[in-house]
């Protein structure tokens, strides 16, 4: 068993966050899409500063985590205010620029 | 010369994965790569959110078998502790039951989202596995071992080399944290915000509620003053209002003495006496 297969493990669930972010219609759950594509990318930066034997790369992670919990504050807190708009956290009823 | 011997000393060069590590790996990869599809397919946005609570923490393991430690735990505490507990209440106060709507605003997304995904996959997967095959890890036995340990290591890293992207971090912090106040934020006299008490009787009078005045509250007798006890209007019957709906309401017939010396049609105690006459529990049930 070589490192290789986190890598793997992390395109994988890459690939499925990447996938929920286009199939899913509730704006929270591709939110959580989103976070799982953060982790993933993560898991790679993780297994890096592994291969490449310094810590620069879960440093890089360290940042990632910091960035996704302010993303994920205001970006709640936005999912709130279209809710208490429009009633609704579907992507799809968010169309007011439609048209 | 001095570089090879220097990481001759610091210890062995490659790493190598022992028999715990990969099995570790082949019980929390798939464990993770679950949740992940658990999280796509669950219908339910909660379902979704504890499935990549799953995921979270199967990667938090794998952090900390890869030798970062100090990540690892801050992925349990930071991730699955605060970040999916912020999800969960977002998804409490949206409501939980805004499930997806079935309709297809585009035909045909759903399908093709699926192939490119798949896809992406499968390309992403194949570029690493050919690329990154026979790679062998250097291991962070040399930074990890010496002056403190894994997390002495990253700090003293973010505080000389990453010094400017941490100052950053906090202005990121502190503007993330007044931006979600302010979008969150509900004023006084917004729609739907709390009325004052004079407009409330004006809105009661006017018919808005089913009557001006509260309820009438539950009946007090000698032998029980209970919220399950029925109160009484002058003519001696049963204010139906009075009764709760959730609580199943006591029997008339148990009051039944204590309405006969209420009415005046039984003689009460003596007030004179020292003892009242002696009336058990049973006596008032009969």
């Amino acid at each position: 068993m070589t490192p290789t297969y986190y890598l793997l493990l992390s395109a994988l669930l890459f690939a499925i966050g990447a996938i929920g972010v286009l199939v899913r219609r509730n704006a929270i759950v591709v939110f959580m899409c989103i976070e799982l594509m953060l982790n993933s990318v993560n898991l790679t930066l993780v297994t890096f500063a592994r291969i490449n034997g310094s810590l620069s790369g879960q440093v890089m992670a360290f940042f990632v985590m910091v960035v996704a919990a302010a993303e994920v504050v205001v970006g709640l807190a936005i999912i709130m205010s279209i809710f208490r708009t429009r009633r609704s956290a579907s992507v799809d009823d968010s169309n007011l620029l439609k048209y | 010369m001095l570089y090879t011997a220097l990481v001759l000393a610091a210890g062995p060069t490659t790493d190598h994965i022992g028999p715990g590590e990969a099995i570790t790996f082949w019980i929390l990869g798939p464990l993770a790569v679950a949740g992940a599809l658990g999280m796509l397919f669950a219908r339910n946005a909660v379902h979704s959110a504890l499935w990549l609570v799953l995921t979270m923490l199967s990667l938090g393991v794998l952090y900390m078998v890869q030798q970062a430690p100090f990540l690892g735990f801050v992925q349990i505490i930071v991730y699955t502790g605060a970040i999916m507990m912020l999800f969960l209440f977002v998804l409490m106060m949206v409501g939980r039951d805004s499930s997806d709507s079935v309709v297809e605003v585009l035909r045909g997304q759903r399908l093709w989202a699926g192939i490119l995904g798949v896809g992406l996959a499968g390309l992403v997967v194949g570029i690493v596995f050919r690329s990154l095959n026979l790679v062998t890890a250097a291991g962070l036995a040399g930074p990890n071992g010496t002056g403190g340990g894994n997390v002495a290591q990253i700090g003293r890293s973010l505080f000389t080399d990453f010094l400017f992207p941490f100052e950053l971090t906090s202005a990121l912090l502190i503007t993330a944290a007044v931006g979600a106040m302010i979008l969150a934020y509900t004023g006084r006299g917004a729609k739907g915000g709390k009325r004052t008490q004079r407009e409330m009787m004006v809105a009661r009078f006017r018919g808005e509620h089913d009557r001006p005045s509260p309820l009438p509250g539950p009946g007090v007798f000698a032998t029980a003053n209970s919220v399950a006890t029925p109160a009484l209007l002058p003519d001696g019957s049963i204010a139906p209002e009075s009764l709760s709906e959730i609580i199943e309401a006591t029997q008339v017939t148990e009051f039944e003495h204590d309405l006969a010396e209420v009415a005046d049609t039984e003689p009460g105690p003596d007030p004179h006496a020292l003892t009242g006459t002696e009336t058990t529990h049973e006596e008032v049930r009969s």
